[in-house]
């Protein structure tokens, strides 16, 4: 189980987290909502202490996160940023890079099957030996959740995993990272933009509001009422077929 | 798991294993050509002979007094330059990064100077004409002074770098206006000394690989190895700094302790480099760019290769320095910087993008 609590992060000029916290279980997905500079990223960053939090902890399977080396941390925790600096490297090279926090010396036969297995597995084994560059955004989106799970995480992090994919790619990556986190056991929490999408494939929501928790829970959170108060719009939430949409107005 | 999977990988691999042994190889070919080259007629297998114990006296005298220590200071000082500019690159996300470029080696420079000139760390041997040598009397007082002028340069650079988040088209610019503060200091130091010192400082910059004597190799030596160590051990983290620092920390890199301390080795070696030879420029910038074309940005391999590919280029420049209008040695930085200012233009023309 993760448990988030009482997460707070400030800059110089302001309070940008204040005392934000959850609890998710194994599999589940967690979509993270909000308007732009809500803190969502920041929260994100926050629990795999790329920033360092004021205050607050993050317990998985009940031991302290915060209280890990940094290798242990990166075991736990693995995390797929926004943007995504391109090297001159091959796919397969990329996500053994994920391997790294069990890499000591030279790279060992179970780091070489586990690459290949994800990579199968995110579909990308006939492009295993091609250069980065040569890819499209959803192939590349594909290698970067791969690194993230060879290293057999407890907690996936994503940074709108789906901003610079067309809609057939958001579908794609998102089912695919749902499927995981169901297969492998493992919590993902997503900033996502997408409302509908998030409504597919979150099986709880955190709506931020100016660095605060607005409400959190399942799909029932979702409504006319809290997207007008988290994001100020005046929108619609209709049942088609048993599934919830989101309709502006 | 699928045996063509690790087949095509393990291919890959060999490659860039092939590559590496390629390089060694251009290493000791490079070496014996710059033994064999001089005006005393030794074959490849006098030199041979005379490397592994068997030469006679003048064969000896030839090889272990003036021709070898010139080629090891030209393979260990092309490695340190192949090395900093290697993991600067890296360290500050900028391709254009190297001990030349960023001022290190002009901060060095002057570092130098000022121990030449205010510290008698060194003095003029008029051995005659253009073969006239400066012998470094205190190494240490040189090597001292060279670092803490190449550690100011890197002290101002990783400042603009962390608290200004500064591009890398901004980040050499800083570095133009570090060298040209430097180079002005040095101008100075010039200014407000005698003529035999003047022409001694301005002989020292423009940078001969037949200064260093066994001490100033062994030191050297010693602390490049000892970077190349820290550099070769920290391969896994430079590879992960490819994929920016956030990626980087997110995958337990200490990112901040790697930057400063990648710094500061590479700002010693460049310097010491800079206080035993002079100002070599280039060589720095450009090894780490061709040996990408050949092994990628994988560090396990690019750390080791890069290093040769100096050693390589320096021995080679050296070569062409000696022949061109022999006996006349010409000035072994003007070369490298005359050598390698086209490659340095046609970065600039390709935008200067990190691939």
């Amino acid at each position: 189980m993760i448990e988030i609590k009482d997460i707070s992060f400030s800059y110089p000029d302001g309070d940008i987290l204040k005392g934000v916290g959850f609890t998710a279980e194994r599999g589940e997905v967690v979509g993270l909502l909000g308007n732009n500079g809500a803190g969502k990223s920041t929260l994100v960053t926050c629990l795999n202490r790329i920033r360092k939090p004021k205050s607050g902890s993050l317990t998985i399977d009940g031991k302290n996160a915060f209280q890990m080396t940094r290798n242990e941390l990166a075991r736990t925790v693995s995390y797929v940023a926004q943007k995504n600096e391109l090297t001159h490297s091959t796919v397969f090279d990329c996500v053994l890079l994920g391997r790294k926090p069990y890499i000591t010396w030279s790279v060992s036969q179970e780091d070489l099957d586990i690459c290949t297995r994800i990579i199968e597995r995110v579909g990308l084994l006939d492009f295993q030996m091609r250069y980065l560059d040569e890819l499209s955004g959803g192939e590349l989106q594909k290698v970067m959740l791969a690194r993230a799970l060879v290293a057999e995480p407890k907690l996936l992090l994503l940074d709108e995993p789906t901003s610079n994919l067309d809609p057939k790619n958001q579908y794609e990556m998102m089912a695919l990272v749902q499927e995981l986190a169901k297969e492998q056991g493992f919590t993902v929490i997503t900033v996502i933009h997408d409302l509908n999408l998030a409504l597919r494939f979150c099986d709880k929501f955190y709506f931020l509001k100016a660095g605060e928790g607005y409400s959190y829970g399942g799909i029932e959170t979702v409504t006319a009422e809290s997207l007008n108060d988290v994001y100020g719009i005046k929108a619609r939430v209709l049942d088609i077929e048993g599934r919830k949409i989101v309709i502006m107005e | 798991m699928k045996q063509t999977d690790l087949t095509a990988y393990n291919k890959y691999i060999r490659k860039k294993w092939i590559v590496l042994l390629v390089m060694v190889g251009l290493l000791f070919a490079s070496a014996i050509a710059s033994l064999s080259a001089g005006s005393a007629n030794l074959s490849v297998l006098d030199i041979l002979r005379t490397v592994f114990g068997g030469g006679n006296r003048q064969q000896n005298a030839i090889i272990w007094n003036v021709r070898m220590p010139r080629v090891v200071t030209a393979t260990v000082v092309g490695m340190a330059l192949a090395l900093s500019g290697c993991v600067m690159q890296n360290v500050l996300r900028n391709p254009l990064a190297s001990a030349s470029t960023l001022g290190v080696s002009q901060g060095a420079s002057f570092g130098a100077a000022v121990a030449i000139v205010y510290f008698g760390a060194g003095i003029q041997v008029n051995a005659g004409g253009a073969t006239s040598a400066l012998t470094v009397t205190n190494p240490a007082m040189v090597t001292l002074c060279a670092f803490l002028g190449g550690i100011a340069t890197t002290a101002v650079i990783l400042g603009l770098a962390r608290f200004r988040g500064t591009s890398p088209a901004t980040m050499v610019l800083a570095g133009v206006a570090i060298s040209s503060m430097f180079t002005g200091g040095t101008a100075l130091v010039q200014y407000f000394c005698d003529d035999v010192m003047v022409a001694t400082v301005v002989y020292w910059t423009f940078g001969s690989l037949g200064r260093a004597g066994w001490t100033e190799i062994a030191i050297i030596t010693a602390l490049t190895f000892g970077a190349f160590v820290f550099f070769y051990y920290n391969r896994w983290n430079y590879n992960a700094m490819e994929g920016g620092t956030r990626t980087a920390k997110s995958l337990g890199v200490p990112v901040d302790r790697l930057i400063v301390l990648s710094m500061a080795l590479c700002a010693l070696i460049s310097s010491v480099a800079v206080a035993f030879v002079g100002c070599i420029s280039f060589i720095g910038l450009i090894a780490a760019h061709i040996m990408r074309r050949f092994v990628g940005n994988d560090y396990r391999f690019l750390i080791p290769c890069s290093a040769l590919c100096g050693g390589v280029l320096l021995l080679l420049s050296d070569i062409v320095s000696r022949m061109l209008l022999s006996p006349t040695v010409l000035p072994i930085g003007a070369l490298t910087s005359f050598l390698g200012a086209p490659l340095f233009l046609y970065l600039i023309i390709k935008g200067g993008k990190r691939k």
